[in-house]
């Protein structure tokens, strides 16, 4: 029983296990605005989407017994999404952040209506690789069950960053943000990309939401995801539209909404609340130390209506 | 002039407020009254009434009035505590005829429920807190409300007789008196077996946070903690993610046992069928209904789940003579001497505070043994 008593240990092993566990949806939703954001257009309702594929899969998990299949089906409601933002925005005059937030509403209380009767019932998880194995620890053993898809994640934000800088589809979405007339000359249609770019951060979106309710914390209910799709889309624009730096602020932001608890957990009980408080001072900290006047807003798309 | 606009707009959706519910009133009335025992019984919940936790143990209160004779039931769940539960009020009450209403979350009491028992005087409200008053309230309101703090005990009870490790953990919401009360009793009813257990809480700041109850609870269980309770609106999360983790879970608020059939020991549930039952018997009777109405286990506002699997004899035998002896009534689990976690004494040698003193409702400390603060 010994190896249960580890002390102050817990706080940096909290942090780590936290980052690997709460990031997920952070790192989809986050590389999924990313592709969005690149394509020259803002998608605010990927909170609806997570919510609404966080119950997709959870219900389509109940219902065949498979999170795989669950976690497809969320994929493909979160694709249908984006492409309805895609097409709508593609109309004249339509601003897309009001549609964004039109679809948040619409996604959550579609949600809500369908998900009534999947709160009661358990649900298959994602299954999860125990990399703890060579440790009799079991606290490092729970830390390390890292879950498939935060590693199908982190593969997906260096293929992401290579891929823009690299691949003639990421030349073509990087071209299309930064200057519709120029993607137009050519001979590229901006409003197809842009739809295609918003369907795939949908999709993604909506894989965040199966990790949501199909592994941590592992079950349907109305408030599961408490703001995540909006602060992840915040994530984007302080990573600097950059696949890396939307990994790494998500484990940020995991790694950070840990301390909390796990302060807490060994006897530092006084002013959690501050605690609790520290993903956001830290995201302060960061946006304060690095920004600079003679290079505001570095690496945004030129086409995005923020900064047009 | 902006303020004369508002004002003259205020004024014309008043009237037509008005309007409708006069049209509505006129067209209703005659059919309501050809059933002369027909009352429509309205219930308000904050969140989804299928929670496993608050929502779901008013919810099933309100399911058992639907097999009475003449009574209907009218429901709405995921009402914020704004404005928006007065406009549900007010459709209860002109659409579905609603003569009784239960708004059971904390924050519709004041302004929304007092604007509307102005508005209706004919309609009764009873909100579920503490907060009515002769002095203050008018008459047509009333609180009801049911002292859980013995089933955390007995909770406690049990715990401290399966832990291994002699470390509780306690997923809380907010450090308000009754969460520090349950904290306290889940303690103290686990040294009534080990006088060396300690139990560790972790505040979350919200009612209900899904993320940061699982990794409360994860984290609990990093620092040896094997059996864990809560205090939160919604203790599914809690209750799977420490069952995943091996650990054994007392529940609360309602009965959690389908999500982890092995782990559960027990748990405290309200029992507000009784409550609403009593409430109910009075309208259809027309007798006046009570305005303030306070109970506990030994009234039977409070119930506890039944044993899990994992319970041995020796904490069976003393959940149910403890369980006896609370409801013989008069049992006190704050009692002398003892202190609080800052050494501070709370109960003096011979001092002792039964469930309904008043200075427990004003608790603001953690017991000998809680490792944790409450700000």
């Amino acid at each position: 029983m010994d190896a249960t008593e580890i002390g102050l240990w817990g706080v940096p092993l909290a942090i780590l296990g936290g980052a690997i566990r709460v990031s997920t949806p952070f790192i989809f939703v986050s590389l999924g605005e990313a592709i969005t954001e690149r394509s020259g257009r803002i998608n605010l309702g990927l909170e609806g989407t997570l919510v609404f594929g966080a119950m997709t899969a959870y219900a389509v998990a109940v219902m065949t017994g498979s999170p795989w299949l669950g976690l497809l089906a969320a994929a493909g409601a979160g694709l249908c999404f984006g492409l309805f933002h895609g097409w709508i925005c593609k109309f004249r005059g339509v601003n897309d952040i009001a549609i964004g937030i039109a679809l948040m509403l619409f996604g959550s209380g579609l949600a809500f209506f369908f998900g009534k009767p999947f709160i009661q019932p358990s649900a298959p998880d994602l299954p999860a690789i125990a990399f703890g194995g060579w440790s009799d620890i079991p606290q490092v053993q729970a830390a390390l069950n890292v879950n498939i898809l935060f590693l199908i994640g982190a593969a997906l934000a260096v293929f992401l960053w290579w891929a823009f800088r690299n691949t003639r589809a990421g030349l073509i979405v990087r071209v299309v943000g930064d200057s519709s007339d120029a993607a137009r000359a050519m001979g590229l249609n901006p409003n197809t990309v842009r739809l295609l770019a918003t369907g795939v951060g949908g999709a993604l979106a909506g894989i965040g939401g199966a990790y949501l309710s199909l592994y941590y914390p592992g079950s349907w209910t109305e408030r599961i995801s408490s703001g995540q799709g909006l602060m992840a889309v915040a994530l984007v624009i302080f990573a600097r539209w950059n696949p890396l730096g939307c990994f790494a602020a998500a484990l940020l932001f995991g790694g950070a909404g840990a301390l909390g608890p796990a302060l807490q957990s060994v006897g530092v009980t006084q002013g959690y609340y501050l605690f609790y408080a520290a993903p956001y001072i830290l995201t302060l900290i960061i946006m304060i130390a690095t920004s600079s006047p003679n290079r505001s807003l570095a690496g945004a798309p030129g086409e995005l209506s923020i900064t047009k | 002039m902006s303020k004369r606009f508002m004002l003259s707009r205020r004024d014309l959706l008043k009237t037509s407020a008005a309007g409708a519910a006069l049209g509505l009133a006129s067209a209703s009335f005659p059919i309501s009254r050809a059933f002369a025992a027909t009352a429509t019984v309205g219930f308000i919940y904050v969140g989804p009434k299928d929670d496993y936790g608050y929502n779901q143990a008013h919810a099933e209160g309100a399911a058992t009035l639907k097999g009475i004779e003449g009574i209907s039931v009218v429901e709405e769940e995921n009402v914020p505590e704004t404005v928006d539960v007065q406009k549900t009020m007010e459709s209860m009450i002109n659409l579905d005829g609603a003569s009784l209403i239960f708004p059971t979350s904390f924050g519709y009491f004041d302004p929304h429920m007092l604007a509307m028992c102005a508005k209706f005087p004919d309609v009764q409200f009873r909100h579920c807190g503490g907060m009515w008053n002769k002095d203050k309230h008018p008459m047509n309101a009333g609180s009801y409300f049911g002292y859980i703090g013995m089933g955390q005990y007995l909770n406690g009870v049990v715990a401290g007789h399966t832990s291994k490790t002699k470390k509780l953990g306690f997923v809380a919401a907010k450090p308000i008196p009754q969460v520090l009360l349950n904290i306290n009793s889940f303690l103290l009813g686990a040294r009534s077996v080990d006088p060396t257990i300690t139990c560790q809480v972790i505040f979350t700041g919200e009612w209900s946070l899904a993320v940061k109850e699982a990794e409360a609870t994860n984290a609990l269980v990093d620092q040896g903690a094997d059996v864990i309770t809560c205090h939160v609106d919604s203790p599914k999360v809690v209750v799977e993610t420490a069952a995943g983790r091996g650990a054994f879970v007392c529940g609360y608020h309602a009965n959690q046992s389908p999500l982890a059939p092995e782990k559960y020991l027990t748990g405290a549930e309200w029992n507000w069928a009784k409550v609403y039952k009593m409430f109910v018997d009075d309208l259809v009777a027309g007798t006046p209904l009570p305005n303030f109405t306070r109970g506990g286990l030994a009234d039977g506002f409070v119930k506890m789940s039944p044993l899990g699997p994992a319970v041995g004899d020796a904490a069976r035998k003393q959940f149910d003579g403890t369980l006896a002896e609370m409801m013989k009534g008069g049992f006190s689990v704050i009692k002398g001497p003892l202190k609080s976690n800052k050494g501070v004494v709370v109960a003096t040698e011979g001092q002792a505070f039964v469930e309904t003193a008043l200075e427990l409702e004003s608790m603001d400390y953690l017991v000998e043994g809680v490792v944790g603060s409450t700000a």
